[in-house]
């Protein structure tokens, strides 16, 4: 699989398809969710191909459940498979998360304890993921509301663990620290202090809600607002460290006109040349 | 015994708990207070998201519902048929057969047909690609003995409501009008530029497309009623996609 | 169904459905733009809904056998035209208080 180029892109919404084929190649790739692109024909896939032909191409899945205590859904992977083949992407990622239990899909991205057991089942649906695809995955970080008693690992000690064992790259969503470091109380720099930097083969930046609870704020992962401040700044000092990576801006609810998402990519385009030529990362 | 768990039965509670009242055991946040509003958030993620999904295939529907019952009645939905993978542009082919039977709604006959139409609708947007023949291809010395395959998004729709009637005055721009006594029925396909049609359709053109279909050669499809209206229907819509000559049947 | 009598030939049937059918293929390339991306937006996605902890929703006692709410769309204004046993089937609505089935 080629790689994503070390520019900025943007999560593909089918409204901005006309904006985006008036001026072909102005960003740098695009980012799709697969399922959305499992029906048989129809629009979907003509748009995609046609997005395609000018555009490097990240695929990233919200439906594998890979987090989950289950066997993966053979069938899905299967689906995946057709895809990636039809549309040869840079990339693909998927959620440290589940959403199926049992027969039943539940389209939300569900959080799960780190212990020895769930790094064991996880690391074997990343190995069948890997070999099943034939490329090498990213997996993201996420973000959580709440964390389990059980946990006996860190989330950054599980996610190098899980780089270790697998040889999978990871998929590091700013806002999903700076949420999950807001909502446990935790400190977002130290957080990315721990990550495994290296294994960093794309950043998501998106915005989030806030909530207040009795005991201080609660971020909600909405990916409906711009960027925050202080997830700028995070992407500026990683940045820093590991030099200019595939950056994406994710924006999925209350989706704006295509000039915000734009003004949003300048944003993060300007900081990725901001950054010494010198310095390239090592995933 | 929390620590003895294992991912499964974590897994088992957090699920159990989505669709109950407490938040599962093991779960925690700095703020112990705050556990149950914060398990809220997975709850709500995960019930929001279906019930927007399903409106989303079903516009009509909560057209005709208004949004908050819309809101409620998915939630009944979705605990008792929630998607069963991961494709949600798939789901919803059983919302139908819920509505014929869920009684806050059995004095509106017509919902569960108009539900069947939307599905439809969306399985035709969906369907395969396959490109029209060019006309030339029916212009033939014994069109009697021509099979037509049509479009992989065709669909023929019969409802003994007025549903086709009822669905169409709420499509944008349409206006209210006294609707004609069922049954209703629709050719729905999707045409080259990916719209997709819901043309309602007589009895004798249902019977000719039902026929062509179904790979009856043109001739034996003319017995039913004059071919001219579903023929135009087709070409116009772009729905031919191949011609067979063939032995007859 | 009955057989009938064509009233036109095969060929005269085709030769006119393709002459009221008029080029569809011109229709193609015109409106190809114009329908892209209508009503099509995915359905997965990996965001957070606006339902959140704050959400008057949660108030909907979804699980519950007291089903208190009234369909309040447009179905309150859709009048049916009488049924063959001549039975007037109104959309209109009338306070609801049922069980739901069993889950």
């Amino acid at each position: 699989m080629p790689q994503l180029p070390r520019t900025t892109g943007l999560g593909f919404k089918p409204e901005h398809f006309r904006d985006i084929m008036a001026e072909p190649g102005v960003i740098g790739f695009f980012e799709i969710h697969a399922e959305n692109y499992m029906g048989d024909g129809g629009a979907p896939h003509a748009m995609l191909a046609a997005l395609r032909a000018d555009h490097a191409l990240s695929i990233h899945g919200v439906g594998l459940s890979i987090g989950g205590a289950g066997k993966l859904n053979a069938d899905h992977l299967t689906r995946l498979r057709k895809l990636i083949d039809r549309y040869q992407p840079e990339s693909f990622s998927e959620h440290l998360a589940w959403s199926s239990h049992g027969a039943a899909w539940l389209n939300d991205l569900l959080p799960l304890p780190y212990t020895q057991q769930t790094l064991t089942t996880i690391c074997a649906h990343i190995d069948q993921v890997q070999d099943r695809l034939g490329c090498r995955m990213l997996l993201e970080n996420p973000a959580t509301y709440v964390t389990f008693t059980q946990s006996t690992w860190s989330e950054t000690d599980f996610l190098t663990e899980i780089t270790r064992r697998t040889g999978c790259g990871l998929l590091l969503d700013i806002n999903n620290v700076f949420v999950s470091a807001t909502n446990h109380r935790f400190d977002a720099r130290a957080y990315l202090a721990a990550f495994p930097l290296a294994a960093v083969g794309e950043i998501h930046l998106a915005g989030h809600d806030t909530e207040e609870l009795p005991s201080g704020p609660l971020l909600i992962d909405s990916h409906g607002a711009p960027v925050a401040d202080p997830v700028w700044a995070l992407y500026a000092e990683v940045l820093g460290q590991i030099g200019p990576v595939p950056t994406l801006i994710e924006w999925d609810t209350d989706v704006p006109g295509y000039p915000v998402l734009l003004a949003e990519a300048a944003h993060a385009q300007a900081l990725l040349q901001s950054v010494k030529p010198g310095q390239s990362h090592a995933a | 015994m929390l620590h003895d768990l294992s991912h499964a039965e974590t897994e088992r509670a957090f699920h159990k708990a989505i669709w109950g009242i407490e938040p599962p055991a093991g779960v925690t946040a700095p703020d112990r207070a705050d556990v149950a509003q914060r398990f809220k958030v997975y709850r709500n993620n995960v019930q929001h998201s279906l019930t927007r999904a399903l409106a989303a295939r079903f516009p009509v529907i909560e057209q005709l519902v208004g949004a908050e019952f819309f809101t409620a009645m998915a939630r009944v939905f979705i605990a008792n048929a929630p998607p069963r993978d991961p494709v949600l542009l798939r789901w919803g082919d059983c919302f139908a057969t819920f509505l014929a039977g869920f009684p806050p709604v059995s004095h509106l006959p017509y919902l569960a047909d108009v539900a069947r139409l939307e599905y439809a609708r969306g399985c035709a947007c969906h369907a395969a690609d396959a490109d029209p023949v060019a006309p030339e291809a029916l212009t033939v010395p014994d069109p009697g003995a021509l099979r037509l395959v049509l479009h992989p998004s065709v669909a023929l729709f019969t409802s003994q409501m007025p549903a086709v009637q009822i669905w169409q005055s709420h499509q944008p721009g349409s206006t209210r009008r006294p609707f004609a006594r069922g049954p209703d029925h629709a050719l729905i396909a999707r045409q080259p530029d990916f719209t997709v049609i819901v043309e309602r359709i007589m009895p004798d053109t249902l019977a000719v497309l039902a026929e062509l279909r179904d790979g009856a050669t043109l001739g034996h499809a003319a017995t039913k009623a004059d071919p001219t209206p579903a023929l135009t229907l087709l070409l116009r819509h772009g729905l031919i996609i191949d011609t067979d000559r063939g032995a007859v049947a | 169904m009955t057989t009938r009598t064509l009233a036109l030939p095969l060929a005269a049937s085709l030769a006119t459905a393709l002459t009221l059918a008029g080029g569809y293929a011109h229709a193609q390339s015109a409106t190809m733009e114009k329908c892209f991306g209508i009503s099509l937006a995915g359905a997965n996605d990996c965001a957070a809904g606006p339902g959140t902890t704050c959400s008057g929703t949660s108030t909907v006692d979804y699980q519950g056998n007291a089903w208190t709410l009234v369909a309040a769309g447009t179905c309150a204004e859709i009048e049916l035209p009488a049924m063959a046993d001549g039975t007037a089937r109104m959309g209109s609505l009338e306070e609801l208080a049922r069980d739901l089935p069993p889950a």
